[in-house]
């Protein structure tokens, strides 16, 4: 396996034997000491970053936005983005250093002994071409990989589990689903029989079932062919079921380094232990435990271990000296305090409190009764009947394209071609929020999906959360100052914010203000569209962590709208599954989570990846050097 | 909840406070520090002061007869006569501010009718987007200089109506720009989420859409000024202008055609001919610095990968 050090100099992990099955194979992918700088003098983006990669095998790269995972990625093929400079390292294939080719070198390696399969498929594949002829280019741009093209063409095909038929060839991309874009895709990238193939979330936009289907396909693929991969991934719960190995990325540099079993069974970098605690577990509901702050950026980076600004563990000396990796419980550690940690024994998560349960007396905040929704002339909701409780939260799961977010968009006023009734404390309401009166658009507030563009660019945050307040309530400038202050305490955010621009504020700090500007109505029913899924897992611990405490403080109802089955245990206690527009299923989030009735929800329990880690991290961790770290 | 790391620095020093907030400023600002946009802004900047200051350091008065017809330039008349015996001198320091002031009141009520227009058509649509955009392609039909001749030619040869002529012209371009920047802004969630309070229509656009669109504005502005210029001296060349005795640079190129011939005085042509075409290549090029700086085409590599990579836009 690998090191985290510093290429040539001496390793201070020392050689293990290959104890594992499988690990005789040949080590295909060495990368050394890799630095990428912003311009030629500029800062660190990654540095120091040395893994290897067998045959056959997966290594996962995982980090968090900005963590460098797509930067190193992206070297591996020897390119940089536009801006950024490979300064330092190597990256050796089969031996050959890819960054020391020519740009001829280059193309001939990429396609042929490198591929790459991009996230997003839908732009990644030529709209104008058709699929049979982007998966010929390939090989006829690299002659002598194979002698029958056509023969190979069907041959990939079948291997990634698209039917070859001619008609599938005559077929442009916009008229194959996201699944199978991604396997023509993953197609493409096996047709030259590569020796590394890099995959940048690959199965990002696909829903739970696909997701399952393409990464077996990959992990089979790799297998047969020998083929080392590298698959980029900010899903932890993904990584952990497909790949031997696994690299975690922090701030430009990777921190740990070991196999799946042990990094994710036993974290030793609080890093790693952070993050892993962040991931919602579908079986239990725990309280998610999110880290604190954010990461520094290239630049701002500061000396010493760059986590120990939001490390609990942290003492003086993590911040003057930046931590060399060392060899503990069998995988390499960049944490001076690592052999400390690792013998800590991790607790696990707290169980969520149940809320007090209601006395099946109260009536409901807001009612649906067979309300069917149209786009145009076409149907995408129909026979929703549904209940929101008083002060509770109701979970409405489905994949894309379940008409969840249309359902949220109906209930707010968004979407307005729709039939049935939706009766709120009683009241009936008109489908145009325009239409409604103004204390109900005050008493009903909505969270955007994606805080990115959810606040106006040109605004302070105190305009943004003061602008309800205005509109609403007849309130003097004091007051609504004082107000605005309190909400954005509640919301954990200074008072410092006040006078920011969004493009200031992380994803997180942004996704707070769009909470705060819903809070501060006084509302008593929220509805929350898909309102983590633009974050990163250790925000999103925090964001849903902040909703629940929010919502029992202020005795919300609460409608989340989630394609996450896992984060439903820890925030919600009814849920509705939703699937091709229909309701499946409807209970307490225990009976449907688990005694699912329909075939459905069974499907969709199973798909959803996990990490495996219950009661793992209570337990002792493998003996050192069980694993090779050669 | 713990306190938060701030990524940024927390007190940003005045000045910068300031260009967050005017974000116009601070475009203007970077525009001017590109070589392109110097240059650009150092031309109009030169022509602007002698159509200023040139009136009153003039050494003749530019309507009187002061010497024969097309005389060669002297010591007495350093850019020679024009076809009535008048300085060219004078003329020509004379001649441009009105037709810059002119220019100036046309593009900017050419903008604010067309962006009127384009904003409300993007974000009522429906039957308002349907009519305004129609009556936008009825009069795109016409050629910008023919409308303009007809709509003087209707309403006569009046400075003020000139002005709203060449304004009105402008109009619907500036609507088409404004309309496809608006139908981007106004599918962003910030505005969903005034509109789900019942904010009025009219407050939405002017209030959240109206600051989005300032680099689309100011782009179209300078484009504007430029045809301004353009087809001002172009009316006034084909005598649709400020009536003749008064020195216009338009004008006076239309009737000192004559003085191109070799024995005549060509200067009468080639100075205000020229000062034109620099004032044009001074506002076009400071438009196209501020163009890239709103898109940000000049952005050097590393400061584009820091911001591709943290998923913020510029200020």
């Amino acid at each position: 396996m690998s090191t985290l050090s510093d290429g040539n100099r001496a390793a201070p992990v020392a050689e293990a034997p290959v104890a594992e099955a499988g690990r005789g194979h040949p080590v295909r992918l060495e990368v050394k000491d890799l630095q990428i700088r912003l311009g030629d003098a500029g800062p660190d983006v990654v540095s120091k970053v040395s893994f290897s990669v067998r045959a056959g095998e997966v290594l996962g790269l995982v980090g968090e936005s900005g963590s460098g995972k797509t930067t190193v990625a992206l070297a591996l093929l020897g390119h940089a983005r536009r801006g950024l400079v490979i300064s330092h390292g190597s990256v050796l294939l089969d031996g050959t250093d890819v960054l020391s080719l020519d740009g001829r070198q280059l193309e001939a390696l990429r396609g042929a002994k490198v591929a790459y399969v991009p996230q997003d498929p839908s732009a990644s594949l030529n709209p104008t071409l058709r699929i049979g002829s982007q998966l010929k280019e390939a090989l006829e741009v690299h002659p002598g990989t194979s002698e029958d093209i056509d023969e190979r063409v069907a041959q990939v095909m079948a291997e990634a589990h698209i039917d070859a038929s001619p008609a599938m060839l005559r077929r442009y991309p916009h008229q194959l689903s996201g699944g199978q874009q991604q396997r023509v895709a993953i197609a493409m990238a096996f047709s030259c029989r590569p020796s590394l193939i890099v995959l940048d979330e690959p199965t990002t936009g696909l829903d739970v079932t696909t997701q399952r289907h393409v990464l077996d396909t990959v992990r089979s693929l790799c297998n047969t062919y020998g083929v080392a991969a590298v698959y980029v991934s900010h899903d932890l719960a993904v990584v952990g079921g497909l790949v031997a190995d696994v690299a975690v990325m922090y701030a430009g540099r990777v921190i740990e380094l070991g196999t799946t079993q042990q990094v994710f069974g036993f974290p030793v970098h609080p890093y790693s232990r952070g993050l892993l605690a962040a991931v919602p577990s579908p079986d239990r509901a725990e309280v998610l435990v999110g880290i604190d702050g954010q990461p520094p950026r290239p630049g701002r980076r500061p000396q010493g271990c760059s986590f120990a600004p939001r490390c609990s563990f942290v003492v003086d000396e993590c911040r003057t000296t930046t931590p060399e990796p060392v060899t503990v419980a069998g995988r390499a550690v960049r944490c001076l305090r690592a052999a400390e940690i690792e013998e800590r024994e991790r607790v696990r998560a707290e169980v969520v409190a149940p809320p007090a349960a209601g006395d099946g007396t109260r009536t409901p905040v807001l009612t649906l009764r067979d309300v069917l929704v149209r786009y145009g002339s076409v149907q995408v909701l129909s026979d929703i009947n549904l209940d929101v409780m008083p002060e509770s939260c109701l979970a409405v799961v489905g994949e894309s394209g379940s008409g969840k977010t249309t359902l949220a968009r109906c209930i707010v006023g968004l979407h307005q071609n729709w039939t049935g009734e939706m009766t709120f404390e009683g009241a009936q309401l008109s489908a145009k929020a325009r239409r409604r009166p103004k204390e109900l658009l005050q008493r009903v507030q909505y969270i955007f999906q994606n805080p990115y563009t959810s606040l106006n660019p040109r605004k302070t945050i105190g305009q943004i959360v003061s602008q309800p307040l205005e509109h609403f309530f007849d309130l003097s400038h004091g007051e609504r100052s004082e107000k605005v202050q309190r909400v954005l305490e509640n919301v954990s955010l200074g008072a410092d914010f006040f006078n920011r621009y969004p493009d200031q504020l992380s994803g997180g700090e942004r996704q707070r203000v769009a909470i705060a500007r819903a809070l501060v109505v006084d509302p008593d029913l929220l509805v929350c569209d898909e309102v983590t899924s633009a974050l990163d897992v250790s925000v999103q611990a925090i964001i849903v962590e902040l909703l629940r405490r929010l919502q029992s403080e202020h005795h919300l109802a609460m409608i989340f709208i989630t394609h996450n089955l896992a984060l439903v245990r820890s925030i919600a206690q009814d849920a509705v599954v939703l699937c091709e527009g229909r309701m499946v299923e409807s209970g307490t989030v225990d009976e449907v989570l688990e005694h699912p009735k329909e075939a459905y929800t069974i499907r969709l329990m199973e798909d959803v990846p996990k990490l495996g880690r219950a009661g793992t991290w209570a337990a002792p961790p493998e003996p050192a050097g069980a694993a090779s770290l050669a | 909840m713990a306190a938060l790391t701030p990524a940024v620095p927390l007190v940003a020093s005045a000045p910068v406070a300031k260009l967050r907030r005017h974000q116009w400023l601070s475009i203007l600002g970077q525009a001017v520090r590109t070589p392109r946009g110097a240059v650009g802004l150092t031309l109009t900047t030169l022509i602007v002061l002698l159509a200023a200051i040139g009136p009153s350091v003039a050494p003749y008065n530019p309507d009187a007869f002061v010497g024969i017809p097309f005389a060669k330039p002297s010591g007495q008349f350093l850019l020679g006569t024009d076809y009535l015996g008048r300085d060219v001198l004078s003329r020509t320091l004379d001649g441009g501010w009105e037709l810059l002031v002119m220019a100036l009141l046309a593009t900017v009520f050419g903008l604010i009718v067309g962006a009127t227009a384009g904003i409300s058509a993007a974000y009522l649509r429906g039957r308002a987007d349907g009519l305004i955009m129609r009556t936008v392609d009825v009069i795109l039909a016409f050629p910008q200089l023919v409308f303009a001749l007809l709509l003087v030619s209707i309403l006569g040869p009046k400075l003020w109506l000139i002005v709203l002529a060449v304004g009105f012209s402008h109009a619907p371009a500036c609507a088409r720009v404004l309309r496809s920047a608006t139908l981007d802004v106004s599918e962003r969630d910030f505005v969903k989420a005034v509109e789900l309070q019942g904010m009025r229509s009219s407050t939405v656009m002017r209030k959240e859409i109206l600051p989005n669109l300032i680099s689309p504005i100011m782009v179209e502005a300078g484009l504007r000024l430029t045809y301004s210029i353009v087809i001002m001296a172009g009316l006034s060349y084909l005598t649709f202008g400020p009536p003749p005795p008064l020195p216009n640079w338009g004008t006076d190129i239309g009737l000192n055609q004559l003085g191109l011939a070799p024995a005549a005085n060509l200067w009468s042509v080639v100075v205000p001919a020229t000062l034109i075409a620099l004032l044009t290549i001074g506002t076009n090029t400071f438009t196209d610095a501020i163009a890239r700086v709103a898109i940000g085409v000049d952005r050097k590599p590393e400061e584009a990968a820091l911001l591709d990579n943290i998923g913020v836009q510029a200020a």
